[in-house]
């Protein structure tokens, strides 16, 4: 049974991109077949982040427009024969294609993958209406600061009154010392605001700026991004793995021995 | 001095999640402060000609139960009273 997952935050430049590409990958390393497809039109990124870019030859506006078949357009991952990418296109805009259009593009691509990945662009629009159109699950990414936790709490909202139920959040890019230091919200603060379940939480990273240069995802190497990715994609297979030490941003041990450093 | 404000202190993401706490709410409930204001006034308005209450003091608020299956916004006012009596 094939499940088609939607990364979606309202707010941009969140990480859905990189989410996107990290935990399709972690799920292509379990052995599940995945494609990812990149909604974004007019605004190509998926594609650069995982390392593809000079391997496009027909992208989503042409399998939609009948200029080639599916199967044309999608384009083998590197590392994993298993993770395909439907790259979008650069040079048309969102008006390009209708969720009717998206809906009947997944239905055909559920019967040959076990996981569909849609990276969405930011905004509430046409492209989000798209990009959500074909989805029955959504995985919400945002970081722990106000702008970016007020959209995904409206789009939390509208994925609500678009049925898509089941949703679960990311919070990424969280700082460990800032959170000791009461100086950013921690993550049960941003769970117990947007009250949905937390399906993992990403530390602000280097490694993702290193791994985004070389155009190599970072999942399951040894870099805490890394790590929580790959703990991700485990529990997007319905895997029960704890929230680990360094993914719970501070414990409650943290925050009484931070208080003495205050004093 | 320096020891009191620190106890005074409020971190800034305590500050965060305040405001985030409140802005919530008006924004799912589509209800600007504008519109919480004059319903503020009115109450006070109201309350006013049976009895004597402090209009500074008055606040009202939209609050929530918590989890978002069961939703349910609702409007708490706290109108100090200062007489019982009209007159």
């Amino acid at each position: 049974m094939s499940e088609v997952i939607v990364v979606t935050s309202g707010k941009g430049g969140v990480g859905k991109t990189t989410t996107t590409a990290n935990v399709g990958t972690g799920l292509a390393a379990q052995g599940k077949s995945v494609v990812l497809i990149d909604t974004d039109i007019g605004l190509r990124n998926l594609d650069v982040v995982m390392g593809l870019e000079n391997r496009i030859v027909y992208n989503l506006v042409d399998v939609i427009e009948g200029n080639c078949r599916v199967k044309q357009a999608l384009i083998k991952d590197k590392r994993y024969p298993s993770l395909y990418l439907l790259p979008s296109a650069q040079t048309k805009d969102k008006t390009a294609v209708s969720p009717q259009q998206m809906k009947k593009l997944i239905a055909d691509l559920k019967e040959k993958f076990d996981y569909i990945l849609l990276d969405c662009p930011a905004g509430i629009e046409q492209g989000f209406k798209n990009a959500i159109a074909g989805a029955d699950r959504a995985l919400v990414v945002t970081t722990p600061e106000v702008s970016a936790i007020r959209d995904a709490d409206r789009i939390i909202g509208l994925l609500e009154a678009n049925e898509i139920r089941k949703m679960d959040l990311i919070v990424n890019r969280y700082r460990h010392d800032m959170m000791k230091r009461g100086e950013m919200m921690t993550i049960d603060d941003v769970v117990d605001i947007l009250a949905i379940p937390l399906i993992g939480a990403v530390p602000d990273d280097e490694n993702v700026v290193i791994s985004t240069n070389q155009g190599e995802p970072l999942v399951g190497n040894t870099s805490g991004a890394g790590k929580a990715y790959y703990n991700i994609a485990n529990r997007v297979m319905g895997e029960e793995i704890p929230l680990m030490e360094f993914e719970r941003g501070f414990t409650l041990w943290a925050r009484f021995t931070g208080l003495f450093h205050k004093v | 001095m320096h020891f009191l404000s620190f106890f005074r202190r409020k971190t800034s993401g305590t500050i965060a999640k305040d405001r985030l706490k409140i802005l919530l709410i008006s924004d799912r409930t589509n209800c600007s402060t504008e519109t919480m204001e004059m319903i503020k006034n009115d109450i006070i308005a109201v309350i006013s000609k049976y009895m004597k209450i402090d209009a500074e003091s008055t606040e009202i608020q939209i609050t929530q139960s918590k989890g978002r299956g069961n939703f349910t916004p609702s409007l708490s006012a706290n109108i100090p009273i200062l007489d019982l009596k009209k007159n």
